[in-house]
């Protein structure tokens, strides 16, 4: 860690946990077993089931008292969650290889929504065949074989394959819009592949204290429920910032980009993920504070995701990404808060919390 | 060979990912003629595997013999979908397709044409031939339901062996009929507009 040291965040965690000698207390409690995440995932599910129940209870409703489109966003919303949950329990029992084989394939399907959802022209089609058979598994292969390649995935995608693109678009031919049509296909490989295929690697982490005493003693269930303490905090901040945003927004910030994210939105919901972030610090290599700092971070970053994803639709002219005519949001307008908070989350995490730093 | 045919329809909708709509329309085993516009090879297997199990099995595609018999490959695709094969090059007077499309059908099958008569590259359709047409005066109790097909043509271009698994979009449209003493040209551009205008719905 010493030779990061120079750089302000190394330091800041240690800072605030040296100043509030009511950290103290966390910094005693045992490495977790695996009930702690069971109870993690307890508790979410017990939520859900709540969160359920109540739809359940909203769509008897009599008409005209609730908006229908709410609750139909509310229960679509509901079904979501209970689908990532039942992938990240399938990712807990099934083991690491499985998990990541989950993702390569949630990050296939965004992929091809987004593609769908951008211009392509005919001289693109065998470079576009090549990103969806060739690097979007490679990367998941990579990912899936070693902690050891790290060298050779956090490369792949940005350097490879973003120079193989605007190559094999060149060699086809066609120089209409050439710049545009690369960084295209450039940007989504980069969101919906690369940035997502950090969260699985979490998992191959050999996770520490900050100060380097090793943490976990079951090490999958350990980073499994890391894993799930990321997904879960994305889906806190998104769900909160609608929520204050709802409640107290007033100062749209970029009504263009996105009418309803509000500045009140933005900071309740990363004050509120941080909070929870930070109760929850339990399941995790993190101390209160430091879970805080790291939930904060999330709650930034995933947002950021949802306004670059915003700004794409609006673009596009789209409601959402996914079905071509108007329907449900599509896989990609559920994990762009994902895509985002991930590669930073785990590079945070490498650094501080890992035995590789 | 009976497997064949479930297998690759599979694969056709999970590699086209396809969005089926019916609208002012219902799927039904009773005989229609499924005219759509084509842009792909793809388009007459998703089309056909889209439909419900039990209409799938009264329903033929018709496709042009030189293609689908130029190799074992296609040929044994042709056959297990039990493809109606009509030849493009030599037709006689007592063998054009409409006399053996309506020999074939009987009073079971179902017809999928493709009325533009080859695959469009451009983004507009072309006109239709008028086959639709002699089709629909020899036998105008069949339903003529328009079928637009969205984004085939960027899952797997013409001139392209290799697909791209984009999501596509198939809407079914209300039935149109052949009115009596409507001429020929005023039916054919009707058709046509009967598929462009699912485009926009």
């Amino acid at each position: 860690m010493t030779h990061l040291s120079g750089w302000p965040w190394a330091i800041l965690p240690q800072l605030i946990a040296a100043a509030e000698p009511a950290a103290a207390p966390a910094a005693t409690v045992p490495a977790p077993s695996s009930t702690q995440i069971f109870w993690l995932l307890g508790v979410v599910i017990g939520l859900l089931a709540i969160a359920y129940a109540v739809s359940v209870l909203l769509k008897r409703y009599p008409e005209g008292t609730l908006n229908p489109a709410l609750v139909e966003r509310f229960i679509h919303r509901i079904r979501i969650w209970w689908i990532m949950c039942a992938i990240l329990v399938a990712g807990f029992l099934l083991g690491r290889v499985a998990t990541v084989i989950l993702f390569g394939a949630v990050s296939f399907w965004s992929l091809r929504e987004f593609i769908t959802t951008t211009p392509t022209r005919r001289g693109d089609h065998r470079t576009l065949f090549w990103v969806f058979f060739g690097f979007t598994p490679l990367q998941y292969v990579l990912v899936g074989i070693s902690r050891d390649l790290y060298g050779l995935y956090s490369i792949m995608i940005p350097v490879y394959a973003f120079l193989y693109i605007p190559a094999r678009i060149a060699f086809a031919g066609d120089p209409k819009r050439f710049l545009e049509r690369s960084a295209k296909i450039q940007a989504g490989l980069f969101i919906c592949v690369y940035a997502l295929s950090f969260a699985p690697a979490l998992l191959h982490l050999p996770l520490t204290r900050l100060d380097g005493a090793p943490w976990g003693r079951d090490s999958h269930l350990a980073n499994a429920g890391l894993l799930f303490y990321l997904i879960l905090l994305t889906q806190l901040a998104d769900m909160f910032q609608h929520l204050w945003s709802r409640l107290l927004g007033r100062r749209v910030i970029a009504p263009e980009v996105s009418a309803t994210r509000t500045w009140e939105g933005f900071l309740g919901g990363v004050t509120s993920t941080t909070l929870i972030g930070a109760l929850l610090w339990w399941a995790t290599p993190f101390r209160f504070w430091e879970a805080a700092c790291m939930s904060m971070i999330v709650a930034v970053t995933a947002f950021a995701g949802n306004m670059v994803m915003s700004a794409i639709k609006r673009d596009r002219g789209v409601a959402d990404f996914g079905t071509l005519v108007q329907g449900h949001p599509g896989v990609l307008d559920r994990i762009d808060s994902i895509c985002f908070a991930a590669p930073v989350f785990y590079h945070l995490t490498r650094y501080f919390f890992s035995a590789l730093a | 060979m009976a497997l064949t045919a479930p297998f690759l329809a599979l694969i056709a909708k999970i590699l086209s990912g396809t969005n089926v709509r019916w609208i002012d329309s219902q799927p039904d085993t009773c005989q229609r003629v499924y005219f759509a516009n084509h842009t792909s090879h793809l388009d007459a297997l998703v089309l056909w595997s889209c439909l419900p199990r039990d209409v799938r099995a009264v329903t033929r595609a018709v496709a042009a013999r030189d293609y689908w018999e130029g190799g074992p490959v296609r040929r044994h695709i042709a056959k297990s979908f039990n493809v109606l094969l009509i030849d493009r090059e030599n037709i006689k007077v007592h063998q054009s397709p409409v006399e053996m499309m309506i020999r074939e059908i009987g009073q079971r099958y179902s017809l999928i044409v493709f009325p533009e008569g080859g695959r469009t590259t451009g983004e507009d359709m072309g006109e239709f031939k008028s086959g639709l047409y002699y089709l629909a005066k020899k036998r105008p109790d069949l339903e003529l339901v328009p079928v637009y097909m969205e984004n085939l043509n960027r899952v797997l271009p013409r001139g392209e062996v290799l697909p791209v698994p984009l999501l596509s979009c198939i809407t079914f449209g209300p039935p149109i009929w052949l009115e009596k003493g409507e001429p020929k040209a005023n039916f054919l551009v009707r058709a046509r507009q009967a598929v462009r205008r699912l485009k926009d719905v």
